[in-house]
């Protein structure tokens, strides 16, 4: 890692991250869309390579010594990433993302667990993934799927989840570490304690959190929590589930095939041990790998600073965000609530608008309903513009967003 | 003066023509972009086999406002059978901007909408 000047707000690392080279017209890329995927620095694009280049070949079945740096190479991941977060190996499943990993609970533990007059509670924070799994399932097996509110600050209210816990009818929580588009983020450890005391389960989406803030499954209690590598530095198709192990143990197999067996006879077949019950088919092994990589860098980096920085850059954001007229951001004003992303309308500038105009000063940003169709109904809105740090971004890259915004709307006449 | 938000394309999303319902109708579709949850409507006059009166209605970025209330003032009067006939050049080239392979879909949601209406068949690709 590059040593270069380190303030909170600025963790001088961008000279780790290849991309943040390049130039549009002249323009130096300024990269706020970090919530959708993340940039990938040099030592995460160099393992990749490297696997590929010197020790690629298929796990698990290969004798020759090739196949065993192979198999080192992707048992040496799990253990870092299940390290990572204060997980088992064994109890650290490589998926292909969030949502295969939510799917994978929804099917092998939902269909076995969950029947006619059960519910499920989601929130209505939720991404599209962690809310059309539960509606399948729901629809399926006569179950009921409700939703904890959001109130006017982008917050769940504890004593609305006692009291769907209290009908004895709910089976699973599943709610968002970090929402996507609010920002908010949850007290998890409170939120399962309660889960907990009333008998039911917990799914935990992390995909917004494990990137950007120190992770303790440990301390946070879910019985389920699930995250993705390529939002957290890592390469894309490479999800990871985290599930207490005598859960996973007792869950049949989600996708079957290759790998995840222990026999197979001409009828019927034995299930592999924890983890691979869960891998059918050759995983994604320089995937892992790139994913290893990542949360080296980041725990080199430490997450307590990585989350510093970007709740100062927030409180930067949010105030430079607050000086546009007629606009308004979404979800918890205070930055010490929030993960590092902001939502916002402007009035008279529909959110593609904004962000083609932001694209003009060079600034990518996010525009639409961000997978989270129910919230945007419930904020009365059809869409937003969302910028998200990372943290290779600094004060600098939030005041071109601003600017980008200032001249956009002059273009629409909305003055300055 | 911006390529994609020219003036005319910033006065007919501000103060867009032909825009609300038509109460009766003679023809609707209701169309939605997936990629940001906007959806527009339209209603539709039909007289002697041609779009007598024609308003639409919903919400959307700029392009795909503008888009919408250009088009309505060359569909009023248009025959029922050139509307089918209608293809995407046809609502690109009267927008007259630079429409990026993004934009497109916002560009050509309300021709999905009104070929949708007119020939019954929703599936028309954008």
């Amino acid at each position: 890692m590059t040593v270069e000047t380190r303030t909170a707000a600025d963790l001088g690392v961008r000279s780790d991250f290849p991309i943040l080279t390049r130039e549009w017209d002249g323009r130096p890329l300024i990269y706020l869309d970090t919530a959708a995927t993340s940039q990938k620095p040099q030592v995460v694009i160099d393992a990749v390579s490297d696997h590929l280049a010197s020790h690629n070949a298929n796990v698990h079945r290969g004798v020759y010594a090739l196949a065993q740096e192979a198999d080192a190479a992707y048992d040496e991941s799990r253990r870092r990433v299940a390290a990572f977060v204060g997980g088992e190996p064994a109890t650290t499943i490589f998926t292909k993302n969030v949502t295969e990993a939510i799917n994978l609970v929804a099917y092998a533990w939902g269909r076995a667990n969950v029947g006619p007059g059960d519910e499920v509670l989601i929130t209505a924070m939720e991404h599209h993934a962690n809310i059309v799994p539960w509606q399948v399932l729901c629809h399926e097996v006569g179950a009921e799927l409700r939703y904890l509110d959001v109130d006017e600050h982008g917050m769940l209210d504890p004593a609305q989840l006692d009291k769907e816990l209290e009908r004895g009818k709910v089976r699973l929580v599943a709610f968002t570490h970090i929402s996507n588009v609010l920002g908010t983020i949850n007290p998890v450890a409170e939120m399962t304690a309660r889960i907990r005391a009333a008998g039911a389960l917990s799914l935990v989406d992390g995909a917004q959190a494990v990137p950007h803030m120190p992770v303790d499954l440990r301390s946070l209690g879910a019985d389920f929590y699930a995250w993705t590598g390529h939002k957290a530095l890592g390469p894309t198709g490479i999800g990871v589930l985290h599930g207490r192990r005598e859960l996973l143990e007792e869950m049949p197999p989600f996708l079957t095939g290759g790998d995840m067996i222990a026999s197979v006879d001409f009828q019927r077949a034995t299930w592999n041990e924890l983890p691979y019950k869960f891998e059918a088919g050759t995983p994604p092994v320089a995937e892992a790998v790139g994913l290893g990589a990542a949360v080296e860098y980041l725990s080199a980096l430490g997450m307590e600073r990585v989350r510093a920085h970007e709740r100062e850059l927030t409180s930067h954001l949010l105030a430079r965000l607050g000086e546009i007229p007629g606009l308004r951001v979404v979800g918890p004003p205070e930055a010490a609530r929030r993960g590092g992303l902001a939502s916002f309308a402007i009035e008279g500038m529909h959110p593609h608008d904004v962000a083609e105009l932001a694209d003009r000063g060079g600034v990518c940003i996010r525009a639409g309903h961000h997978c989270a169709q129910p919230l945007m109904r419930c904020l009365g809105l059809s869409a937003t513009a969302r910028a998200s740090v990372g943290i290779y971004n600094t004060p600098s890259d939030v005041d071109a967003l601003i600017d980008a915004l200032n001249a956009g709307r002059e273009i629409f006449g909305l003055g300055s | 003066m911006d390529d994609l938000y020219r003036d005319y394309i910033l006065d007919h999303y501000k103060r867009p023509r032909n825009f609300g319902e038509l109460d009766p109708h003679d023809l609707e579709a209701l169309e939605h972009n997936p990629l940001c949850g906007d959806e527009l409507g339209v209603h539709i006059r039909v007289k002697d086999g041609a779009i007598e009166e024609l308003r639409f209605h919903g919400h959307g970025c700029a392009i795909s406002q503008a888009a919408a209330s250009i088009a309505s003032e060359e569909l009023q009067g248009m025959q029922l059978s050139e509307v089918e006939e209608l293809g995407a050049d046809w609502m690109i080239e009267l927008l007259g901007i630079p429409v990026s392979a993004t934009r497109r879909k916002c560009a050509l949601l309300n021709l999905k909408a009104v070929r949708g209406a007119v020939t019954g068949d929703g599936a028309w690709p954008i």
